[in-house]
């Protein structure tokens, strides 16, 4: 009985070898997980967390309110605010104040996502950019302008 | 006499353009193969599907500074290179890659030359190989290739027996020492690897210990020794080594469908040109899935710690080699 595993084992090494052999000649079979980035689009999780969208609401106003938790919230202290108030003649956003200036500062950034989780009113979102690369810093200063997801087709060509 | 020489020189080179032509090919087919076993994709780049790739390796090893260490056996240092290519090279001159053919109102045999001890020129000229390693590994004068090759010659040499111990059994069925002998006694399907299945696992085992390849890559060890005993080669010189690699894995794969697998033997039909050429492509494919063996393999196992590899060799191999020689030798003696 002593000596059954020793005589065992070699049969098991092989079965082993065999098993090992068997995962690499299924994965070869299987597609790569290899990406063509610059000839083709590259693919995202809906979760990627990249550069921000400012988002606006189903009248083509922006939600940014600017309440400035998201400034508050970020460890990097990459967004700057500057807020305005809301006229009669020139609403920005549906509350009472609205980002005037709102800049994201791509150098600190360290695209942790907090800021999406302070903003009250779901203004500011990761979006899937990330061709950040440039070859001077000061272009790495988003403005609200780079932010600020696009107008819906109808409302902009009535404006 | 002068046509003799000239169908030599053409076989040779012949063979010479289609070995290192296979060896380029087998190189990208290794790095695409272990690509796709890694969810990669290969090289691409070079040419469609990379095809070209082994081109741009090529031109990467002429243009490559060609460096000399301070403190090298200059001499031995140049040697030892050609010496593994020159050697390995050597050993594919008797592998014969089909029947006797009859063509153009010449007859001739479908490898270079067709000596009766092929089978032991074979084991002859590899074991020499073993000096290239070590004269690499020494001449270059860095702790690394001498580590390298000092892994690389013991095992080499103690790989070896177990590889001709194999070889022993097939042989004995055979009666001869001739590769085209023993196909011949091979024909109707009595391929040795049915009697002979644990001297072909030992030679499969021992093959890929004398080619140095994983899981017997120690020589090469890239996460302990650098690149072994050519970690100082640069250039051409490098690529020999690495044509070497490829070509003693060539011979090697020859030599097991040849001994164990029926060379070229297999079911002829069709008409007389695909009745000619339909033995050599049964060799080829043979051949072909040995290498693809090699290269999965390699996309599989990992490599052994060093004091396993000898335990492998001398207490496993080698009295399972011996046993299947006394065996075979009782057998054949009985009948």
């Amino acid at each position: 009985m002593m000596l059954m595993p020793d005589l065992m084992q070699p049969v098991k090494d092989l079965a082993a070898i065999a098993t090992g052999l068997s995962v690499t000649f299924k994965n070869m079979l299987k597609p790569p997980v290899t990406e063509f980035y610059p000839e083709e689009p590259v693919h995202f999780e809906a979760r990627f967390r990249g550069v921000h969208v400012q988002q606006r609401d189903e009248s083509g106003l922006e939600k940014c309110v600017a309440c400035f938790l998201c400034a508050a919230a970020c460890p990097a202290n990459c967004i700057y605010i500057e807020a305005a108030e809301n006229t009669a003649v020139q609403r920005i956003s549906a509350g009472e104040r609205y980002a005037k200036v709102y800049n994201i500062d791509y150098n600190r950034c360290i695209f942790c996502g907090y800021c999406v989780e302070a903003c009250p009113t779901d203004a500011i979102t990761h979006g899937h950019g990330f061709e950040l690369a440039t070859y001077d810093a000061s272009n790495l200063v988003y403005r609200k302008e780079q932010l600020l997801a696009p107008l819906p087709l109808a409302e902009s060509t009535t404006r | 006499m002068v046509a003799y020489l000239l169908i030599t020189l053409v076989k040779c080179l012949v063979v010479l353009l289609i070995l290192l032509t296979a060896v380029a090919y087998i190189q990208l087919a290794e790095r695409k193969i272990v690509g796709r076993m890694q969810s990669r994709v290969g090289p691409t780049r070079v040419g469609p599907f990379g095809l070209l790739q082994p081109a741009a390796d090529a031109i990467k090893f002429i243009l490559k500074e060609d460096v000399t260490p301070d403190g090298a056996h200059k001499f031995l240092y140049v040697l030892a290179p050609m010496l593994a290519v020159v050697l390995a090279l050597l050993s594919i001159t008797v592998i014969p890659v089909g029947p006797i053919v009859h063509l153009f109102g010449i007859t001739t045999a479908l490898q270079i030359t067709d000596i009766n001890v092929g089978l032991l020129f074979i084991l002859g000229v590899t074991s020499l190989g073993v000096y290239g390693v070590v004269l690499a590994g020494w001449s270059s004068n860095s702790k690394y290739s001498l580590l390298g090759s000092l892994r690389g010659g013991s095992q080499m040499i103690s790989y070896e027996l177990a590889l001709g111990l194999a070889l022993v059994g097939p042989v004995m069925l055979a009666g001869t020492l001739s590769l085209r002998g023993i196909v011949e006694a091979q024909a109707h399907l009595h391929w040795f690897i049915v009697p002979q299945i644990v001297a072909f696992a030992v030679y499969l085992t021992a093959a890929f210990a004398e080619t140095n390849r994983v899981p017997f890559d120690l020589p090469d060890a890239e996460g302990e020794l650098g690149a072994g005993y050519h970690t100082e080669y640069s250039a051409m010189k490098f690529a020999m080594f690495f044509l070497a690699e490829y070509v003693n894995m060539i011979t090697v794969s020859c030599v097991a469908t040849l001994v164990f697998f029926g060379g070229w033997m297999g079911p002829l039909f069709g008409p007389a040109l695909l009745r000619a050429l339909l033995p050599v492509l049964y060799f080829v494919a043979k051949v072909c899935c040995f290498l693809f063996l090699y290269i999965w393999v390699r996309g599989t196992l990992p490599r052994f710690r060093y004091d396993q590899l000898m335990g492998f060799g001398w207490k496993v191999m080698i009295p399972l080699a011996l046993a299947n020689v006394m065996v075979t030798g009782l057998v054949v003696a009985l009948h």
